[in-house]
């Protein structure tokens, strides 16, 4: 009786997903800003503090000013572009590669039980391999070349993406499976218009992971592998340090460090377009 | 042949002896034995029953999505399913759920787009075609559902208590709603609850479950004329009945 009388007074619906005020963009953006601003003064003051307490001399550890000159002067000449031009387009070979054929083997192994059963857990084992430990096989097989560059760029980025693919399909919500057979979608139509697209965001947890392990492997592989006449950012390292340059290897440094975080910046924003598109964000935290 | 014929012709949906058994800690656990019913064609049929009396796995086999243990369910043309939950796609619009259900039945893409929004004007959800399901309320997002399972252009329409998330006002609408387009369309209708209330309100005909294993205890014929009021005193008198028979049913399986 009471749960009647309650079930009774329940207030009508009442649409609860009417968008919080927006804030103006123009704070919003500083909003965002100023904490990395500040985190990237802090580091800063903390490296020049470290070069000031004369723990090592400048000509090993120069500071901050002088790295940025030598940066300044960097982006002034072509040969710095070149460089960056054939990592990048090092990068996007094998990444690409790498998303074609992680794609691939994640549906092939989320579909056939057995090739699960046989290689399910190696492609998680392989993820938590060290790049750098295929290297000696990689110039055994391709010498000194870009190949072997981009053999273990697709080695470390593959199984991420191939492991983001098959995690999504695991754990589509199953009322939804339901819905697409009651819908009449079965085998490949089931993959097609549920299976996959309910995986997306998975997938692109993939993506992203896979991209980090291609930069680090090719960054790895770029002071390893000297092909001639390629002067690519991870060769630059490797012969600044030799020269025993370190403001030239510092201002690299940043270099690999700032497209590492602009690339994976676009990672985050599609992953975060896809959230909101459907309704798994929480709100402004 | 003239028997089967005329069987076809009358009956939308048949039951037979059907059981259905799951493994449950190293036993077999009965979720349905020997449940025999019919539903006529154009029939709207409410089933209530406690939970565990095997409602919502006599659907699924109906649906084709599992497979009896023994018995036949047998379903006289297409069929659609719908949830507690409306289970709508999060990546696709209002619209975009509708018309992926008219894709998979291959209506042409030309003709996809605007039947879909005809179908969301059946359920009152104009002007909402562009939301995603996270932008609708729990009721509208129930009406979607409507319409999608409306769009695959069933025979038989079979809900596994669909409104019994919903707050009381919305509930109440969407039993006027679901009526009218029973009404329009003739749908054969099976609905499934756990409240004896809205199976009165709904059904031709009130199949009460007993529980665990489910089988069909009694069948109520509500003769009141439509549309019905939850809330008129005939109604709860016949609504009080069946939910004594539940008790029982429960009580003498000490639950």
């Amino acid at each position: 009786m009471a749960s009647e009388l309650a079930r009774s007074i329940v207030l009508p619906e009442v649409n609860e997903s009417s968008p919080a005020p927006r804030r103006g963009s123009g704070r919003r953006l500083w909003g965002d800003v100023w904490p990395k601003v500040a985190a990237i003064a802090l580091i800063l003051t903390a490296w020049q503090a470290v070069v000031w307490s004369g723990w090592q001399p400048d000509y090993v550890l120069p500071g901050p000013a002088a790295v940025f000159g030598r940066l300044a002067g960097d982006l002034g000449h072509l040969d710095f572009y070149v460089g960056v031009a054939i990592t990048l387009r090092r990068a996007l070979v094998g990444y690409t590669i790498a998303v074609a054929i992680g794609s691939v083997v994640g549906i092939l192994v989320a579909r056939v039980t057995l090739l699960r059963k046989a290689v399910g857990s190696a492609i998680l084992g392989l993820q938590s391999m060290p790049s750098i430990a295929w290297f000696p096989l990689a110039i055994l097989l391709f010498q000194l070349s870009e190949r072997a560059i981009t053999f273990v760029v697709i080695l470390g980025a593959a199984p991420a993406i191939a492991a983001g693919l098959l995690g999504g399909v695991d754990h589509v919500q199953p009322l939804l499976v339901r819905v697409g057979r009651v819908m009449g979608a079965t085998g490949l139509r089931l993959y097609r218009y549920v299976v996959l697209p309910a995986a997306l965001p998975s997938f692109v947890g993939g993506l992203k992971q896979g991209w980090a392990f291609a930069w680090r492997s090719l960054m790895a592989g770029e002071l390893l592998v000297i092909v001639n006449h390629q002067q690519s950012l991870g060769q630059r390292l490797q012969f600044a340090r030799d020269l025993s340059d370190a403001e030239q290897l510092l201002a690299l440094m940043i270099v690999i460090f700032v497209i590492g975080v602009v690339i994976d910046s676009l990672f985050s924003a599609l992953d975060r377009s896809i959230r909101q598109r459907w309704g798994l964000l929480g709100g402004e935290i | 042949m003239s028997k089967v014929l005329e069987l076809s012709e009358k009956h939308a949906l048949s039951v037979e002896k059907l059981t259905m058994a799951f493994p449950h800690d190293g036993q077999l656990l009965l979720a349905l034995e020997g449940t025999t019913l019919e539903v006529k064609r154009g029939e709207l049929v409410c089933v209530v029953g406690a939970s565990g009396s095997g409602k919502s796995t006599l659907l699924n086999v109906l649906a084709g999505l599992d497979l009896p243990s023994s018995g036949r369910a047998h379903v006289h043309g297409r069929v659609a399913l719908m949830f507690q939950e409306a289970a709508l796609l999060p990546w696709l619009t209002a619209a975009g759920n509708v018309e992926l259900a008219l894709e998979l039945r291959g209506v042409k893409a030309a003709h996809r787009r605007e039947l879909a929004h005809e179908l969301l004007r059946r359920v009152h959800l104009e002007g909402f075609e562009k939301r995603r399901p996270h932008e609708l309320s729990g009721g509208m997002k129930q009406r979607v559902a409507l319409a999608r399972a409306l769009a695959q252009d069933a025979d038989v329409l079979l809900m596994d208590e669909p409104f019994a998330a919903l707050d009381a006002i919305t509930r109440d609408l969407l039993h006027e709603e679901l009526e009218r387009i029973w009404n329009e369309s003739r749908l054969t209708i099976l609905f499934v609850t756990h409240n004896a209330r809205e199976a009165v309100r709904l059904g031709d005909r009130v199949l009460v479950f007993t529980s665990r294993p489910g089988r069909v205890a009694q069948e109520v014929k509500v003769e009141l004329p439509r549309p019905r009021s939850l809330d008129s005193p005939e109604l709860a008198v016949i609504a009080g009945r069946i939910t004594d028979r539940l008790k029982h049913e429960m009580n003498s399986r000490g639950e």
